[in-house]
């Protein structure tokens, strides 16, 4: 469960700011899939769903789906790597972006 | 251990909803990774504070807000008094259940934000102060901070024919902490996270104030990279340059006590900050950790 995009409305009055210093939190606008080159694709195959990559992506993207496995949010997903190199099984691949479109 | 078990947490009893999501940190980033598994464990009802760093700076970006749970940002050297505020203000407004959370980087803590957390822990008040550790001050182009170690190349402590880089070592952030008598104290690695998890959960029951000082790695600062973050911090503990304890009624105690240490150059050289180190710094590193694990282990276990 993670908070979802919404699109942002520019102010067209003054009033239309927050009034004080305050925002309402979990408010995302944007999004930070332009940040990789490379994107970790899961093996359902070879994941036994010890969620070590859940427990140490920086950017929380990993999930556990219903059959016990990992799926991963990539609309966030910046491509650190880090959860395809902790994985011991390998289940984690990290594929070029570009590759897809060939 | 058996007693301090009781705190574990597995990771799939954690809770599923996301209360740090969608920040602008770097690809790789170890101090984010503290901030999101710290949230998880203390749940919705969190009042974050956050001085002058790069957590702040990554999540409150108008009108992004990456914190999904209460969250403000503090004066640079005033996280310890903020959060004291915000403890006696929720009590005040009669509200039950709760928890008071500071995450402030090594700087914030050990130098700038020295006597604000002083001040909160001899005051007694039931807080939580997370002091997420990447060895510098890198929300403002990698400074040396009193949490640098020796042999670290920053832009204030160049490395050169002179001077290896920092010439200090860590400040005992840890240690000092515990001298003021803390309800509860540790240290952590995000190379570890379960560990961080059971001592997080204890931490949330512990009335008082309580310290967490996590070591996290900067694949910017470090130059190390990003994939390399988890292990990097791993590494540490595993070659002895940090050490995963616990201080609670006035006692000591160290979590792990490895019998052989990794190796440190295995550890330096995948970081750019330490290329420049020659056998006689690394040398002096080995050194001052021996002499340092020699008294841990004399009094600690």
């Amino acid at each position: 469960m993670r908070p979802k995009v919404r699109a942002y409305k520019r102010p067209d009055k003054i009033s239309d700011y927050p009034s004080t210093p305050a925002f309402e939190s979990g408010h995302l606008v944007s999004k930070n899939a332009g940040w990789r080159t490379f994107k970790p694709v899961v093996d359902p195959e070879k994941c036994v769903g010890c969620l070590r990559c859940y427990l140490v992506c920086p950017d929380g993207v990993i999930s556990r789906t219903e059959d016990n496995k990992v799926e991963i949010d990539y609309d966030f997903c910046k491509g650190c790597g880090i959860c395809a190199h902790e994985c011991k099984l390998d289940a984690i691949t990290m594929k070029k972006e570009a590759d897809e479109d060939e | 251990m058996t007693r301090m078990s009781n705190y574990n947490i597995r990771p799939k009893d954690l809770t599923d909803q996301e209360f740090f999501y969608g920040h602008k940190a770097c690809a790789g980033c170890g101090a984010t990774i503290a901030v999101r598994l710290a949230l998880k464990v203390l749940g919705e009802r969190t009042f974050s504070v956050l001085p002058a760093n790069c957590m702040s700076a990554v999540s409150f970006i108008y009108p992004q807000m990456a914190f999904a749970t209460n969250a403000m940002i503090a004066p640079f050297p005033a996280t310890g008094a903020m959060l004291s505020g915000v403890a006696a203000g929720a009590k005040a407004l009669g509200l039950k259940d709760f928890q008071t959370v500071g995450f402030a980087g090594d700087g914030g803590t050990a130098d700038i934000g020295f006597q604000a957390l002083s001040g909160a822990i001899d005051r007694g008040d039931d807080i939580l102060y997370i002091c997420y550790d990447n060895e510098a001050y890198m929300n403002t182009g990698i400074q040396k901070s009193g949490l640098t170690p020796y042999g670290t190349k920053t832009t204030t402590s160049p490395a050169g024919e002179n001077l290896p880089g920092s010439v200090k070592h860590k400040k005992n952030m840890f240690e000092i902490v515990a001298a003021h008598g803390i309800a509860y104290a540790a240290t952590a690695s995000i190379g570890y996270p379960n560990d961080f998890l059971r001592k997080l959960n204890k931490a949330k029951s512990v009335r008082g104030p309580v310290y967490l000082h996590i070591l996290a790695s900067c694949p910017t600062g470090w130059g190390s990279k990003t994939e390399l973050s988890v292990e990097l911090a791993k590494d540490a503990v595993d070659s002895g340059l940090w050490y995963l304890a616990e201080y609670e009624n006035d006692e000591f105690k160290l979590n792990v006590n490895p019998k052989e240490f990794a190796s440190v150059e295995n550890y330096l050289s995948k970081q750019g900050r330490f290329k420049h180190l020659k056998e006689e710094d690394i040398n002096v590193i080995i050194e001052h950790r021996d002499k340092k694990w020699e008294k841990m282990r004399k009094t600690w276990l």
